[in-house]
């Protein structure tokens, strides 16, 4: 007794599931062309959660591994601006920021160990859910805050907009620890080595600002074949396809599979806004290191909003060698060179409900990810029943 | 004992960390002989209610405390949320209601009007089923002590045959009554303070007499398991099942209801609906042969969207012994595991 096709969300599961069907076939098709394992790198948290979400790893052959890459804003931001926001909040300038930045533990052996923390000891610490959630708050009040803006160029258009509108009240200063994603694509490879990428499937919202031709420069200068995908599990089946096409082809190019979302040159408006009111510097990532061009801080223009002028805030401070706490692969895993099961705290210490390291905090963050579809502890054990589950019907 | 060890939240959240602590804290200091009355349902079982039997009829007898922030919400308030939960509990055992018993705590400086409108939403419930309240208790704790209100309630019911669900078996059907997780995702949504920006959610807290009653009363012995989906969801019942009698259990994921409202926000907060609560639903394990009929009938008493969402089967492999699997909208396969902690606090 199926659901009923009547409905348009029946009909369109109905279509999902028989497009999504003809995809693996061609997937498993081209996989057989295959000479080596193809790794393919998933960009964005929100793909990975798609990933394990619908089971795609189960559906694909052996020869296509799928890599988590670093597309989660919160797992890269460095701990030094969390002890320093802890500060000031400490100090009674409030801090403003989202519901999972302030769980994001700061560097090695700091006390209080995140903003969350430091509201628990009497900081200042207020959850917003937007940038403009922030303005109105600190409208009503009077007392100094600081925003602090987490993200890549997905959210950069919402806090530079408002800034060249001149709405941001003067008690309201900003924190930017934007990153750029391009660069660190670019930093992945060539600086890291390790993992020899085949294939890379590149983030849709981020492309919906800066366009899909920001990321020519994969196949052109590195010959990776480059999908930009959506979210939904045929988005994500279906650049593994044109991925692995472009592979046997022998033939690297960029394809944007999420043209409804995504256009070439990305969204003119958005991208001037950033242009507008942010520079591009070297910027550090944490555990990872610095990535050339990679960060997005406020011109002189704007310096009355910058946090980081107004208190004398240090990016980035002398000492780095605490961005890491101990034991934690974070850094490894946000670059593909480890998996979560692979780090001996994966779900002993570091838990959902108590995040030891950054990627176990965000609902992006791979480590989040599997630890919430525990069923990729035992992948190689699903695949083997999988195929006997099939003659039940 | 690990040193230093904390009771967590996900200590009561219904998972696995919850039936670790309360086998561990309680069950196993309980000696044998005094885990249930004789010929009855007791402790280790963990179901829904304990049996009594007396003679030829079973007193079923059910206890829980109830507590939910917001105290009001969609679609009810923690007066109905702790009468219906009460009366479900009975239902899932098989018993007919008869009598219920309160004991309400309030925190100091809580307004009175609050207190009053709950405990009269808790009594409309009680007296529209026609059941007796035939006793309770109402204390007040200091300021700080607790969060605004609780209510413990007593339900005591009973049936010429309880539903144990250890009678589940190998090619039983898994039906749910309706559309999962409305409970849970309306009180999340309240408290992350998005209820004005998310439309349709509503809990659907209510008593199910009017669907199991006569459900039992036309099927009876064909049904060999029923609960209620509260804290951990659908999952967390599934692998309680599952592990109980040592089988798989094999859910499709696309025939599971879902309110498309329900279903969006979730997905936007990346969590589960399979993990989530509700308050006015059942999943049964019936027997294969009537699991159609069963779901027709449901159809016709208004459960519009009741469906066969899965099957027991003999595990293939020492790895899905005691497992839910779920085979995806795209056909890849996942197991349903109880991961409660990402859900907050909602009952």
């Amino acid at each position: 007794m199926n659901r009923s096709t009547d409905t348009y969300r029946g009909l369109i599961d109905k279509i999902t599931k028989e497009y999504s069907k003809s995809l693996v076939a061609k997937i498993r098709k081209l996989a057989e062309q295959l000479k080596n394992v193809v790794k393919i790198m998933d960009f964005c948290g929100t793909h990975e959660w798609t990933i394990t979400h619908y089971g795609i790893r189960t559906l694909i052959p052996d020869e296509v591994e799928l890599i988590a890459g670093p597309g989660c804003p919160v797992c890269v931001t460095p701990a030094y601006y969390v002890d320093q926001l802890i500060s000031l909040s400490l100090e009674g300038i409030e801090v403003l920021t989202y519901g999972d930045a302030v769980r994001l533990p700061a560097s090695a052996g700091h006390t209080p160990r995140s903003l969350l923390e430091a509201k628990a000891g009497g900081g200042r610490v207020h959850i917003v859910y937007s940038f403009m959630d922030a303005v109105k708050y600190a409208k009503t009040r009077s007392n100094e805050m600081v925003f602090f803006a987490i993200g890549f160029e997905t959210t950069m258009p919402s806090v530079a907009s408002v800034i060249m509108k001149g709405k941001v009240p003067k008690n309201l200063s900003v924190l930017t620890a934007y990153r750029y994603t391009p660069p660190i694509v670019k930093h992945l490879l060539t600086e890291v080595g390790a993992v020899q990428l085949d294939g890379i499937i590149a983030p849709g919202h981020v492309s919906a600002v800066i366009g899909a031709s920001s990321w020519e420069f994969i196949p052109k200068e590195y010959g990776v074949p480059t999908v930009v995908a959506g979210f939904e599990a045929i988005d994500v089946l279906a650049a593994i396809e044109k991925i692995l096409e472009m592979k046997v082809r022998g033939k690297a190019g960029l394809i944007n599979e999420y043209s409804r979302v995504v256009q070439w040159d990305g969204n003119k408006l958005a991208k001037q806004a950033i242009f507008e009111v942010f520079e591009v510097r070297d910027a550090y990532w944490r555990g990872i290191g610095f990535v050339r061009e990679s960060g997005g801080f406020f011109k002189d223009k704007f310096k009355e909003h910058d946090a980081i002028r107004e208190y004398g805030l240090k990016d980035p401070p002398a000492d780095l060698s605490k961005e890491v706490v101990p034991g934690c692969k974070c850094h490894e895993v946000v670059l593909g060179l480890s998996k979560p099961t692979h780090c001996p705290l994966f779900m002993k210490v570091c838990r959902p409900d108590s995040p030891y390291g950054p990627c176990m905090v965000s609902v992006e963050g791979t480590c989040r990810i599997w630890a919430e579809h525990p069923e990729f502890l035992r992948l190689e054990e699903i695949k083997s029943v999988g195929a006997a589950l099939k003659d039940l019907g | 004992m690990v040193k230093d060890e904390k009771v967590t939240i996900a200590h009561g959240a219904g998972g696995r960390e919850m039936w670790e602590v309360i086998s561990k804290l309680i069950v196993a200091k309980v000696p044998e002989g005094l885990r249930r009355t004789k010929g009855g349902i007791g402790i280790d079982e963990l179901d829904d209610g304990a049996v009594i039997r007396i003679e030829d009829k079973y007193i079923v007898v059910t206890v829980d405390s109830y507590t939910v922030k917001p105290l009001k919400f969609p679609g009810g308030d923690l007066g109905v949320l702790a009468a219906s939960g009460t009366i479900n509990d009975l239902l899932m055992m098989g018993a007919k209601p008869v009598a219920i018993e309160d004991a309400v705590l309030v925190e100091e400086g809580t307004g009175m009007d609050l207190v009053r409108e709950i405990m009269n939403s808790f009594i409309r419930v009680v007296t529209e089923e026609g059941l007796a309240l035939i006793g309770g208790d109402f204390k007040v704790m200091p300021k700080g002590s607790l969060d605004t209100m609780v209510i413990t309630s007593v339900g005591i019911g009973i049936t010429d045959r309880p539903i144990a669900d250890s009678e589940l078996g190998t090619g039983d059907d898994i039906i749910v009554t309706g559309p999962i997780a409305e409970h849970g995702a309306t009180i999340i949504a309240a408290q992350l303070g998005m209820l004005d920006n998310i439309k349709g959610l509503r809990s659907d807290v209510k008593p199910l007499t009017n669907v199991m009653l006569p459900l039992i009363e036309k099927f009876g012995d064909y049904i060999h398991a029923a609960r209620d989906p509260t804290r951990g969801g659908v999952a967390s019942i599934l692998n309680e099942w599952a592990s109980a009698i040592g089988k798989t259990i094999i859910i499709r994921r696309e025939d599971i209801p879902i309110e498309e409202s329900t279903r969006n926000f979730l997905d936007m907060l990346g969590i589960d609906s399979l993990q989530v609560a509700s308050e006015g639903l059942a999943v049964l394990g019936v027997d294969h042969e009537v699991a159609d009929d069963v779901v027709k009938y449901l159809r016709s008493i208004g459960q519009v969207q009741a469906n066969i969402i899965g099957r027991v089967v003999e595990p293939l492999s020492d790895v899905v012994k005691g497992r839910v699997l779920a085979e995806t909208e795209v056909g890849g396969l996942v197991f349903v595991d109880t991961v409660s902690v990402l859900v907050p606090r909602i009952c």
